[in-house]
């Protein structure tokens, strides 16, 4: 009877950082869409300056380690321009993912039918319209099920906030960890949280996926 | 005698790296006329209808739309787009939206109407071309045909002084082709003008005003059907004329 009390009052500790595991994710998923689509659009449609820099963006970022990102702007950023914790970690993670969701809408909007622009062009369209209303949703339809894989990794990423002391799943289970010595318990309620979170995602996105199929 | 001309194309050049594809092509289009081109492949066809609507501007020559020179410095071509309406072979609808929203976006975006508005034109539209009843299909969801007239439905929205047509049977499976001329024959009756890039020689006869018969990237002879068919000036006119004829038959 102890022994469930105890599980009971860890897992209501651990599952506090729920909801900033899942806040960290959706603000870093939506700075990621910002720079991912707009990074893309540059690259695949902008003169050669726009998409030296977009391909620079891309290349840099990606070759860092991403929690070395999380220190930069917690650490140097933040020293500038005053960022929470939670605020440092979910930018950081944001404009890591960017760089991997601008590689992913790249493909998508290159995989648009090259007809597409040529007909949009041909009803009077400018090219900011066409990219607009034309290859754009299409593109984002596109890019669905490689933006999924991204989201559930930009989730399961978010436990790199945990070196700037935001407290999320992972923190608060090292915390519980340490104060209990009962790592088995703590760190196992994180992982079952964990696996449910990715799993529930995977299926919201599989949903959306089927939602909005493109069909050609 | 003639009235002034809708389009006027003067020496046309236009290249494409090295290959020179119109050399100096020069072509007269009245009002309401049907003009039929027909050449052999890489004769410069398609390539003529992209640079009258400056999808591929020229590289020298003047074109003249409606007495406004389209190929000076300082126009938009977008706003010149708009006036002259085109149909691909392969029909290009936008494959995310339905055939009315084909029909649509061009004017919620580009005529800037209120969504009402377009909706109800965007039903007539494709209501003149026999469709309405597809108005919520993708197009996916439609023959050959079927998308081929959405195409037209789409292109007729922007209310066009001119339309080209860049081969728009030759992607159709033949039992489908008659769909798609007949929506033609009768915009032509309408007072459409129309430049038709077709060997569809049946519908050349019947509904062209004229028939020009282009090779090496210029105009070598151009006439009515009945004299291009019967009596062509020109061996080389005859010979190639001769060929798509049998090739038509042959098809049937």
């Amino acid at each position: 009877m102890e022994f469930v009390q105890k599980l009971v009052t860890t897992f209501n500790f651990i599952v506090q950082g729920l909801w900033v595991t899942l806040g960290v994710t959706a603000v870093a998923l939506a700075v990621g869409l910002l720079l991912g689509i707009s990074m893309a659009v540059l690259r695949v449609y902008g003169n050669p300056f726009w998409r030296t820099v977009a391909a620079l963006y891309s290349v840099l970022v990606r070759a860092v380690p991403v929690i070395v990102i999380v220190f930069v702007l917690f650490f140097v950023i933040a020293g500038f321009v005053n960022l929470s914790p939670f605020l440092a970690g979910s930018l950081a993670l944001g404009v890591a993912s960017g760089a991997y969701q601008s590689e992913i809408f790249r493909g998508a909007f290159q995989a648009v039918l090259p007809g597409q622009m040529v007909a949009a062009r041909a009803i009077g369209m400018s090219r900011r319209q066409a990219i607009q209303s034309i290859l754009l949703p299409q593109a984002l339809r596109l890019a669905l099920p490689g933006w999924g894989n991204e989201a559930t990794l930009v989730l399961k990423d978010s436990t790199l906030v945990f070196v700037v002391g935001v407290p999320e799943i992972l923190r608060r289970a090292q915390q519980v960890s340490a104060r209990t010595l009962e790592p088995f318990v703590a760190f196992g309620i994180a992982l079952l949280l964990y696996l449910a979170l990715t799993l529930w995602m995977t299926q919201l996105l599989q949903w959306v996926e089927r939602r909005y199929r493109l069909q050609i | 005698m003639n009235p002034t001309p809708i389009l006027r194309v003067e020496e046309l050049y236009k290249s494409f790296g090295q290959t020179a594809v119109l050399k100096g092509f020069s072509l007269s289009i009245q009002p309401q006329e049907v003009a039929v081109l027909v050449g052999p492949s890489g004769s410069g066809k398609s390539t003529l209808l992209r640079c009258i609507n400056l999808l591929d501007p020229p590289n020298a020559g003047r074109i003249w739309l409606e007495q406004e020179e389209i190929t000076a410095a300082g126009v938009n071509p977008d706003r010149i787009r708009q006036r002259i309406g085109m149909v691909f072979q392969d029909f290009n609808l936008f494959t995310h939206l339905t055939a009315l929203g084909n029909v649509m976006v061009g004017l919620t975006k580009v005529r800037k109407m209120h969504k009402k508005e377009a909706h109800e034109l965007a039903l007539f539209e494709l209501e003149r071309v026999g469709l309405v009843d597809r108005a919520g299909h993708y197009p996916a969801q439609l023959s050959g045909g079927q998308k081929q007239r959405v195409a037209i439905a789409r292109a007729l929205g922007m209310d066009p002084h001119l339309m080209l047509f860049d081969e728009p049977t030759s992607a159709l499976d033949p039992e489908l082709t008659g769909e798609v001329l007949e929506v033609m024959q009768q915009l032509a009756s309408e007072g459409m003008t129309m430049i038709v890039v077709s060997h569809e020689m049946g519908f050349a006869r019947q509904v062209a005003s004229r028939v020009v018969f282009l090779e090496g990237g210029v105009v070598v002879e151009q006439g009515p059907p009945a004299q291009m068919f019967e009596r062509p000036a020109q061996e080389r006119t005859r010979v190639f004329l001769r060929k798509i004829a049998d090739l038509d038959e042959r098809s049937r």
